[in-house]
């Protein structure tokens, strides 16, 4: 069952055009994650969903219940949707409790109580309550503002790249704790990022989006391996991608004969492989490194390759055991390689 | 001055957020508002051009094309002229020396360096008539000005030089440029916003003030017209001169505007900028700029203490007349108060609007506001004499007429203060209120407001501080038997009663002492410190 359904959303400000015709199903439940670089609409969006803007023509169903349609729109404060921005914006005239307190309705012991559910939930300090924005860290702030949405246990939580603002070995515990916590209480949850990495961990349900519209939605480690087209791809992770000849589910191409995920395509195509599904080996084609990128656990090497040196190819190697620049190499291949049509 | 800056601090998709919030009824009730209180606004201007297009052509030329106006205009230029260079060279020396250097003492002096804002200027000149009983004209006007005035280029060159990434000047040197030519050619180009700003300041205040030369007999516009109210009342004559002296201080603005430039003055790079460097003082130029700082404290501060004390000693016990002096007091601070309260309130939609959705008739709007604010308080209040004649009878010569002429007049400083507070309160936690439960005025009462609050308050200070020390506005309009600390102050002045009058100035100075304290403060915040 779908929680969320947008249908042919559209905005544009000006003549510029942010959304165009954005149709997507929510599952009840799931981790969604919208995924795009900066300006591609993927903000506009969830503050639509949350009811700060409004689309120009489209609709918008929540649990059955129309939120926006042509006719009328349920102003934000009646959505009960929660919403985490990349900043936390905490209050910042009000102590962490009260932050978190802010949209319950429940008064006196009770309150009490429940925020400190709320901030035992979020793995926060019982001694935190009485602290004031400006004294937490960027992660006890995320935690709040987390907390806080959850207070008025939302019908739908909407996370505006959360992490982004955090360290790098701060963000992916977050993000691991975030997504324990959403699924345990069942909260159905869009998150939005331009970070390829922490989308690809994060979700259930992936989805891309380009230039205001959506390219394709997916299970991630599907959009990895098959994304639609060479800009998804890249998008997406590094990709070797290479001119092939295409004849009954092989592939003819630089590095040989590979086998192809459409056994029915034919003719000319490019090709496209992870750089982890090739690797340095005893045999098969050769070439020889001409660059190496050394970052601690595995190196980048970029080799070109004897058959037609004016095409490089990415290889991960083990970063202490990688080949120096100059030297030859054979490289092979596994798993299929994804045929890109377009 | 600052829409504009406002305007541009705002990206352009945040302004495009915060247009979608705008189809509200809110949205139409803040822009209803605030055009209404531009429109009252523009009165004055309307006056100004009716009572020209009234009078017609060949009568303005008989009026203005005469010795007398002459006169004046030279007497006003001259003032000008020579007082606005030297209120600048007084008021960068001592901001650099306070923000720059090792002068012992340095936050003592910069504290001293704005006391004298607390002194009403027809104080300071009272101080200096009874110091020197024969001073007047040109020369008495000038100096009068200079120690009254300073401070308004003192304050926002010394907030700017505290705030100016001294990189900047690291740069500067390492290309090798001498210390001198690099406070003339990287600091000092920076400091021309706020030089302009100063000197506006300065430069509305010698057209607009009447009590400091009336009292050292020095012809101006502003006491002509004064003198030409009382003789002629509502005569075609003053009301000329009021048009003259509007179109100087449109002059004046019009300068302002073409001196600023269009250069980016704010710091391009990011992250946050190191301390400013210190420059050690030789022990000589140490001793010089001590001397500089005491002579300026001396004149501006000492000469009306001394003298205070001295009419205070001389006058014994029976100038304390508590039966006048309380009742002074209390008009005062209700007049204060209830102008400060109304004219926060009436800022209150034209910040909210030009933070949340700034464009082409937010500026228009606040422009406004900001040209009738430039106008002198006695062509306001000429203006409102005769609107409210012809009008609105009932309220001529009543405290609600008074309390318009403050909210046309003070008006810039509430939305300064409050646009500042508003612009602190991100759109964004308004939206999360809203994405919390709360309805949108909710949200914008429980989150905006309460974090504008301290900048209102602080606005309201500044208006009730120039509501306390105006004079000439509250002369001509308030209703008989009006006598606040100022009126009451004048009063004995006229009948050459310094030992009474003097007990007037000190409750207007020890009034003023606080909320001259808050404006020192806030200049150090928007300084960032």
């Amino acid at each position: 069952m779908n929680a969320l359904e947008l249908h042919a959303l559209c905005k544009s400000f000006g003549s510029q055009r942010a959304l165009a015709d954005v149709s997507l199903s929510v599952p009840t439940g799931g981790r969604t994650v919208i995924v795009g670089p900066s300006g591609s609409g993927k903000t506009t969006l969830l503050r639509m969903i949350a009811g700060f803007e409004f689309p120009d023509s489209g609709s918008l169903t929540l649990n059955g219940q129309v939120l926006v349609d042509a006719t009328h729109a349920v102003p934000a404060h009646q959505r009960q949707i929660g919403y985490v921005p990349q900043d936390g914006a905490l209050f910042p005239h009000m102590t962490v409790a009260d932050n978190i307190g802010f949209g319950l309705a429940t008064k006196g012991e009770a309150h009490h109580s429940r925020i400190a559910e709320l901030m035992d939930s979020v793995a926060l300090d019982a001694n935190m309550a009485r602290r004031w924005p400006h004294e937490l860290s960027g992660g006890q702030q995320q935690r709040v503002a987390l907390a806080r949405a959850l207070a008025q246990q939302p019908r739908l939580m909407l996370l505006d790249e959360p992490f982004s603002a955090l360290d790098t070995g701060l963000r992916s515990a977050m993000r691991k704790m975030v997504a324990r916590l959403l699924s345990d209480a069942g909260i159905t949850t869009i998150l939005v990022t331009h970070d390829q990495a922490e989308a690809l961990s994060f979700a259930d349900q992936l989805t891309v989006m380009r230039q205001g519209r959506l390219v394709q939605s997916g299970h991630p480690m599907e959009m990895y391996q098959y994304p639609a087209d060479e800009q998804t791809a890249l998008f997406l992770g590094d990709a070797v991608v290479l001119p092939a000849r295409i004849q009954a589910g092989w592939a003819d191409c630089d590095l040989g004969r590979i086998q192809t995920n459409s056994p029915l395509s034919h003719g000319t195509a490019r090709i496209m492989l992870r750089p982890e599904q090739v690797q340095l080996s005893a045999s098969g084609c050769p070439g020889v490194v001409t660059e190496r990128e050394f970052g601690g656990n595995t190196c980048t090497l970029t080799v070109a390759l004897h058959a037609d040196p004016s095409h490089t190819i990415l290889v991960r190697s083990a970063g202490l055991l990688a080949p120096p620049a100059g030297s030859a190499v054979h490289l092979s291949t596994t798993g299929t390689a994804h045929v890109l049509f377009g | 001055m600052l829409p504009e800056a406002a305007a541009q601090a705002l990206t352009a998709p945040a302004q495009r957020r915060v247009q979608g919030l705008f189809k509200g009824r809110g949205g139409r009730w803040g822009t209803s508002l605030s055009v209404l209180v531009s429109l009252l606004a523009l009165l004055p201007i309307a006056f100004v051009i009716g009572v020209s297009w009234q009078i017609g052509w060949a009568q303005i030329e008989a009026l203005v094309w005469r010795p007398r106006v002459g006169e004046l205009l030279v007497n006003t230029v001259l003032l000008v002229v020579i007082t606005l260079p030297l209120c600048m060279l007084l008021g960068i020396a001592l901001a650099w020396l306070t923000e720059r250097t090792d002068l012992p003492g340095r936050r003592l002096w910069s504290l001293l360096a704005v006391a004298p804002l607390a002194v009403p200027a027809f104080v300071h000149s009272y101080a200096w008539v009874s110091l020197v009983p024969s001073i007047h004209g040109l020369p008495a006007g000038v100096l009068v000005s200079v120690i009254a005035y300073f401070p308004f280029m003192y304050l926002p060159v010394a907030a700017t030089l505290r705030r100016l990434d001294p990189a900047i000047e690291d740069v500067a040197e390492s290309l090798g440029l001498k210390p001198w030519a690099v406070f003339w050619r990287a600091v000092l180009p920076q400091l021309r916003l706020a030089i302009c700003g100063g000197a506006l300041l300065v430069g509305l205040h010698l057209l607009a003030e009447y009590g400091l030369y009336a009292m050292i007999r020095f012809d101006t516009f502003t006491t002509a017209i004064f003198d030409q109210f009382k003789s002629t009342f509502n005569g075609p004559a003053a009301d000329m001169l009021a048009a003259v002296l509007a179109l100087c201080c449109l002059a004046m603005l019009t300068a302002e505007s073409a001196a600023r430039g269009h250069a980016r003055y704010a710091r391009v790079g990011s992250g946050s900028a190191r301390e400013q460097r210190i420059v050690r003082l030789s022990p000589r130029t140490t001793l010089l700029a001590l001397g500089l700082q005491s002579l300026t404290c001396a004149l501006a501060l000492g000469v009306p203490l001394v003298t205070l004390g001295q009419w205070l000693i001389a006058g014994g016990r029976e100038v304390w007349r508590f039966n006048e002096l309380l009742p002074a007091l209390e008009q005062t601070v209700l007049l204060g108060v209830a102008g400060a309260v109304l004219t926060t309130c009436a800022a209150v939609p034209i910040a909210w609007l030009s933070i949340r959705a700034p464009g082409r008739l937010q500026r228009i709007l606040e422009g406004c506001n900001y040209i009738t604010s430039s106008l002198p308080g006695i062509v306001v209040a000429l203006a409102l004499v005769t609107v409210t004649i012809h009008f609105a009878r009932p309220i001529y010569q009543t405290t609600i007429t008074v309390l318009l002429a403050y909210l046309l007049m003070f008006l810039p400083r509430a939305l300064v203060s409050l646009r500042a507070g508003i612009a602190q309160a991100p759109v964004e936690l308004e939206n999360m209120a809203r994405s919390l439960g709360r309805s949108p005025g909710r949200a914008l009462w429980l989150i905006t407001l309460r974090l504008a609050a301290p900048a209102a308050a602080a606005g309201a200070a500044l208006v009730f501080l120039a509501i306390a020390n105006e004079l000439t506005a509250t002369l001509l309009l308030a209703p008989n038997g009006t006598r606040t600390l100022a009126t009451g102050f004048w009063a004995m002045t006229s009948e050459i009663d310094y030992a009474a009058a003097a007990p007037y100035a000190l409750t207007m100075i020890l009034l003023s002492l606080p909320l001259t304290g808050l404006l020192y403060h806030q200049s150090k915040r928007t300084a960032g410190r």
